[in-house]
């Protein structure tokens, strides 16, 4: 069933709005942040009007509706990417905390000196600077799979990294600027022979795919609900049960134990081992809306629409001479079109296109590392998402004609 | 088409007239923007006298930050080195003739926080250079 783009753009109060007089909001980037739908801001709305209290352990007639509502969620989350249970998925403030915990716990725990981490030169900062971190705590070593000219995976040289026996293998699934869909499933099956864990980078992939944990048997699986319709401030780690048990705690604080004496203490058990504190409770309800809104269109269907705006979007940007789109073609990418103008900055790009209430992001879209290597300092980024349309892709590209005149 | 792109910074930045690296120089520093890696470098040669006999800017970024630069570059040969270490941001809003939101303000005095470290032989453009 395909989307009714025209109906699901009235779910969203802020598409309606102008960016100054008369000028409509053309919003591209959704790889940035996604927009909210109206069900996940009253999802929050209502949590705060009716429900407002801290969760676990008090009995008053709030506090279990807010428990009972912060951990509906996490079971809509476990459901939406296939977890075989709700206590394998860990509320976290992001990918990056996500990743971090990771890092911090599971790493600390099992690498020493020495070991090899492998990573992919398409990483956003978010999973290479936890590892540089800890390579300089630990000197673990690491490696990155190469990126092609095309945009893709080098995947011969994965196998001859893999050769050399990673303790883990952390990579994106959907790459942030390129927007190459890597075969994630492919790669853990290889990573799996050697012997090594797996981390996903799924911060691009879950919000866009139907991603199914256990299909792909990832060991470890991070994304954010911002770009998936979600509020700011919450993601989730799938982690498979094992891994997780034998994980030592990672933040300290209430919540994560289970007794506490002057000198020591007793984890709790999973989730909430990982998760110390007050969480973020009108998030993470706003997340399982966000989740609920999803599965009502159907992810198959999201993806399929977001592959024939981008397919209308690479043609066309292709078509504007001095344009270069960066990454793979459209049938590996999903829709991500990061590009460069000839002789124009991408700020002055974003910046020209904002007059025309067209939101574009400029820069390195934090992944340094793959810009240097494609020689260019920054791109200007255009995405789209189950609320784009084609008529939009076609305002961008006249967008991109004016800018051209003006730079003459 | 817009204040922010006014003629004079198109030109600037197409047409720079200051854009280039002196050799042998007396004061030399680079450094970028760390929001969107634009890059300066400006190197001067500075007279017996304490004046400014020539300068060169080079580096690649958005046309405010070269077009500033250009501008910047200009505005400072034959003056005392004392004099610009008095500039600040005003002066490059001067030379743009153009206000800027917080971002692009960002852009438009890189060359200043660069010129300003050079100057003062600090190793970084902070800044506090040109509050």
């Amino acid at each position: 069933m395909s989307l009714n783009t025209q109906e699901i753009r009235k779910d969203f109060p802020i598409l309606q709005r102008e960016t100054s007089d008369g000028v409509r909001l053309v919003y591209l980037d959704s790889t940035a942040t996604s927009q909210k739908p109206l069900a996940v801001i009253e999802a929050m709305n209502s949590y705060y009007r009716r429900s407002n209290a801290n969760i676990h352990r008090g009995v008053h007639t709030l506090a279990e509706e807010a428990t009972a509502l912060y951990e509906e969620a996490r079971g809509k989350i476990a459901r939406f990417i296939n977890a075989p249970s709700a206590r394998q998925v860990i509320y976290t403030r992001n990918t990056t905390e996500a990743i971090n915990l990771v890092a911090y716990t599971w790493a600390r725990a099992n690498l020493k000196a020495g070991d090899l981490v492998i990573l992919t030169e398409m990483e956003h900062h978010s999973n290479l600077v936890p590892w540089q971190m800890l390579q300089a705590e630990r000197s673990i070593e690491l490696d990155f799979i190469p990126v092609t000219e095309a945009g893709l995976l080098d995947l011969d040289a994965c196998r001859t990294l893999l050769a050399r026996t990673p303790k883990l293998v952390a990579f994106t699934h959907m790459s942030n600027v390129l927007g190459t869909i890597n075969p994630a499933a492919e790669i853990i099956r290889l990573a799996h022979e050697a012997g090594a864990v797996t981390l996903v980078d799924a911060a691009q992939s879950v919000p866009h795919l139907n991603v199914d944990v256990q299909a792909l048997d990832a060991d470890f699986l991070a994304f954010s609900a911002h770009k998936m319709c979600g509020p700011t401030g919450i993601g989730a780690l799938y982690g498979k049960a094992e891994l997780l048990e034998s994980m030592p705690p990672f933040l300290g604080g209430g919540d994560m134990i289970k007794e506490v004496k002057l000198r020591s203490f007793r984890p709790n058990s999973l989730p909430h081992k990982f998760e110390a504190g007050t969480p973020a409770i009108a998030e993470a309800v706003g997340f399982g809306a966000a989740v609920d809104y999803l599965t009502s269109l159907g992810m198959d269907a999201i993806a399929a629409h977001e592959h024939t705006i981008t397919e209308y979007a690479l043609e066309r940007l292709e078509e504007i001479p001095g344009v270069k789109v960066f990454g793979p073609p459209a049938q590996h990418k999903g829709g991500v079109a990061a590009f460069t103008l000839d002789g124009i900055h991408p700020h002055d790009v974003a910046q020209i296109l904002d007059k025309d209430g067209i939101a574009v992001r400029a820069g390195h879209h934090c992944a340094q590392p793959l810009h240097e290597k494609f020689g260019i300092p920054a791109t200007s980024r255009a995405s789209f998402y189950l609320y784009n349309t084609k008529e939009e892709v076609d305002l961008l590209v006249n967008g991109i004609y004016k800018i051209k005149k003006l730079f003459g | 088409m817009d204040d922010l792109y006014r003629e004079v910074i198109i030109e600037h930045y197409k047409h720079p007239g200051y854009r280039g690296h002196l050799d042998p120089h007396d004061i030399r520093f680079a450094d970028n923007n760390p929001l969107c890696g634009d890059h300066i470098e400006v190197t001067m040669q500075v007279g017996e006298d304490g004046v400014v006999k020539d300068a060169r800017f080079d580096g690649h970024g958005c046309a405010i930050s070269q077009a500033s630069a250009d501008l910047l570059i200009e505005s400072i040969i034959g003056k005392p080195l004392e004099e610009v270490k008095q500039l600040n941001k005003q002066h490059i809003l001067d030379l743009l003739g153009i206000d800027l939101g917080p971002v692009r303000l960002k852009c438009a005095l890189l060359s200043l926080k660069v010129l300003k470290a050079g100057v003062y032989g600090l190793g970084e453009a902070s800044d506090e250079l040109v509050e």
